[in-house]
């Protein structure tokens, strides 16, 4: 039987994690993600789940750690956050490359400097292009929804690919909401057990992270990017699926209140569920608005994307992280890139925004549809904005 | 012991699993010390074995896609996390044994690197697989430079060596640091095995090797190899120069089980360290006067490696 219960998020992730029945969990405290694997490791201590935790003396060692128990066979987890990311950051593109389906939860914050444990996206997108599914979670049910379906996305025969849920560090790992969680019989209905493809082991010898020549290189790059373009059909199947059990719809980009709205909003992660009540504010005062909220950022829905915008005049890409120097910031400039082709494009605002914990609130997004329908009128010269400083 | 070294020819067949695991036809450079004694440790360890290598040499010359050397399960990420990846093959290996995924049996897991994926940027991994205890060997194959790279100084390049990185010049004679201690270090971990080995003294290592993953929990082992091209030395002098640095006392051969010292190879006398310096091209410059100041510095390091030979109890010894 699913049931309701109201619980801290971090802990709700462990508490979905732990449904899933990983064989080897390895992690390395810092916040704010740390709350997840601690509680994992509570849920280890009281035997509720039969697993190795690893506690490791490095995030470095963390996602080596799931990369060797994973490459034996082992559904394997990790958490991190921020410079913790980083850290894991060598280590990032050879799981993906080496097939492993790692799944780790990210408590999303900023990087250092100056040092500030609270949330943006600057962690993940410094990993974008790491070769890993990335998905976004903007509240605690979808943040344990997601982490079921986590294990089935990866560790599908046609995927095998490491993936990350992303949920936004305080805003999401330490609030409390209620959260419907299902039981292990209908967990275990919706996710099978682990069939690896390749293990190491004596009974069937094989060598795994061999070198690369340049003969070969290019071919492994197509590889690895066409395995992560064909991931996107299983998350479409996996989240079918999940709605068809569950009853609770995912899609890589979900519309809200978009129809005939001149302007959108486009959100990632917890952001989402404040933009919506800015939505439903600016629709009282007859503001055409609608938002979009993007959950699906590796690998990225182009054609979604394409079909949610059509018809609108103004879309406000918000960003959590610059891109220093760069044309836009990274879902602005993804997002331009994605619609550059496309002979009837809204018009695309870029605001970074809710950098380093700074609060997004109801107010900031209907300023923000403000600016939209104002740069309808007068093209703005800027490609980005960041949004709300002080002093300026 | 040192008879059977001399007559290993004579006894090798008796003694030695004839099972290749790592095979001939990889690229190791004529002479590799390393390749040697990886071929070695794979025979002491035989087929229920699952290897990690750290990046460097090994990797490289063994592994090009899509040839592998290696008959054993054999997986490489990258440089600095051999123990790590180690640490987690050995759970998956625990759990999945555990849960009846995987046949009931002992499968050891074997994590090596060169010195710079081990004293340099491994050694946090190193340290924290140690200390978590895992049932892990970990073997470092010592070159004492980064040869992979092109000879680039690493910790555990000798004093007065000359490396592409901390070159002898008419300012410099070389490296000015001592070599770091890493058996030493991982003696104070409290690991239950710890041992020095040398290709050179094939039997000792094999023996070393066998013990190590008889230990429950984690054991390394430290292999001085021999590089004749980091070394300037020619290729068929490889074993000979391993031999001279344990007939120097430059890297005496010992094992630590539970804290007891025990040398495995006795020199009687240790011969002068002028007669390792002289085979390689890496000690030529040095003068009369450096090369006394590493004879004293192996004099003295000797004498406290025979003190803790003389003095130290097992550690089962000191209960009561």
């Amino acid at each position: 039987m699913t049931k309701r219960a109201g619980m801290e998020i971090a802990f709700a992730a462990a508490e979905a994690v732990a449904l899933c029945k990983p064989d080897v969990v390895a992690a390395y405290p810092i916040t704010p993600n740390t709350h997840i694997p601690e509680h994992l490791s509570d849920i280890v201590a009281d035997g509720r789940i039969d697993a190795e935790f690893i506690c490791v003396e490095s995030e470095h060692s963390a996602l080596s750690a799931c990369c060797g128990a994973s490459a034996t066979g082992a559904r394997t987890f990790t958490a991190t956050s921020s410079q913790g990311l980083l850290f894991m950051g060598e280590v990032m593109p050879i799981v993906s490359a080496m097939r492993l389906p790692v799944v780790m939860a990210i408590g999303n914050r900023a990087l250092s400097a100056p040092i500030n444990i609270w949330n943006d996206h600057s962690d993940i997108m410094s990993q974008r292009d790491m070769g890993w599914i990335s998905i976004f979670a903007s509240n605690g049910q979808e943040v344990v929804d997601m982490a079921i379906q986590a294990f089935k996305i990866a560790e599908h025969r046609e995927v095998l690919l490491p993936l990350n849920i992303n949920l936004d560090g305080f805003q999401l790992t330490h609030m409390v909401e209620p959260i419907l969680f299902p039981d292990q019989a209908e967990v275990d209905r919706f996710l099978p057990e682990y069939k690896p493809y390749a293990t190491l082991h004596p009974d069937k010898v094989l060598s795994m992270g061999t070198l690369g020549m340049p003969e070969i290189f290019t071919e492994a790059m197509k590889a690895k990017d066409v395995a992560l373009i064909n991931s996107k059909k299983i998350i479409l199947q996996v989240w079918k699926e999940w709605e068809e059990q569950f009853g609770r719809m995912y899609e890589p980009i979900e519309a809200y209140k978009t129809e005939g709205a001149d302007m959108l909003l486009l959100t990632m992660g917890s952001m989402g569920d404040t933009a919506e009540v800015a939505i439903d504010e600016l629709r009282k005062r007859k503001v055409s608005a609608g938002l979009l909220r993007l959950k699906l950022w590796r690998p990225f829905p182009i054609e979604e994307l394409r079909n949610a915008v059509k018809g609108a005049k103004v879309l406000a890409v918000m960003d959590r992280a610059v891109s220093f120097g760069g044309s836009a910031a990274p879902v602005g400039a993804e997002i331009r890139a994605a619609l550059y082709g496309e002979p009837d494009r809204p018009l695309i605002i870029n605001e970074i925004i809710g950098l380093g914990g700074r609060d997004v609130t109801v107010g900031d997004f209907i300023q923000i549809v403000e600016k939209a329908a104002q740069a309808e009128k007068e093209k703005p010269e800027e490609a980005y904005e960041i949004y709300g400083v002080r002093g300026s | 012991m040192s008879i059977i070294v001399e007559n290993f020819d004579l006894y090798a067949p008796r003694l030695v699993d004839k099972e290749e695991y790592f095979s001939a036809g990889h690229r190791a450079c004529q002479g590799c010390g390393e390749a040697l004694a990886i071929r070695l440790m794979c025979k002491a360890l035989g087929k229920d074995t699952v290897i990690v290598n750290a990046t460097g040499c090994m990797e490289v010359v063994s592994s090009l896609y899509p040839t592998t050397a290696w008959k054993l399960p054999w997986l490489h990420v990258a440089f600095p996390n051999a123990a790590s990846v180690g640490s987690g093959v050995e759970a998956g290996l625990k759990v999945l044994r555990r849960k009846g995924r995987i046949a009931d049996r002992d499968i050891k897991t074997v994590s090596i690197g060169g010195d710079g994926g081990t004293v340099d940027i491994g050694l946090q991994a190193l340290s924290g697989a140690m200390e978590r205890g895992h049932d892990l060997l970990y073997v470092c194959f010592d070159n004492e430079a980064y040869m992979n790279t092109g000879i680039q100084r690493s910790g555990a390049t000798p004093f007065g060596a000359s490396t592409t990185t901390e070159p002898a010049g008419s300012a410099s004679f070389g490296k000015k640091a001592w070599k770091k201690n890493v058996a030493e270090i991982m003696v104070a971990h409290n690991v239950p095995y710890v041992a020095t080995a040398c290709h050179s003294y094939p039997l000792d290592f094999m023996n070393k090797v066998k013990k190590a993953v008889k230990v429950k929990g984690p054991s390394y082992i430290h292999c001085l190899s021999v590089c004749p091209t980091g070394w300037r030395l020619p290729p068929e002098q490889c074993i000979k120069a391993g031999r001279m640095a344990v007939q120097t006392g430059i890297f005496p051969l010992y094992e630590v089980e539970d804290g007891k010292y025990r040398m495995t190879i006795e020199t009687r006398e240790l011969r002068p360290v002028e007669e390792y310096l002289k085979l390689q091209g890496r000690f030529r410059h040095l003068s009369e006067d450096e090369k006394k100041v590493i004879q004293e510095r192996v004099n003295q390091e000797y004498k406290k490696l025979m003190n803790k030979v003389e003095c130290l109890p097992s550690w089962s010894d000191l209960k009561e």
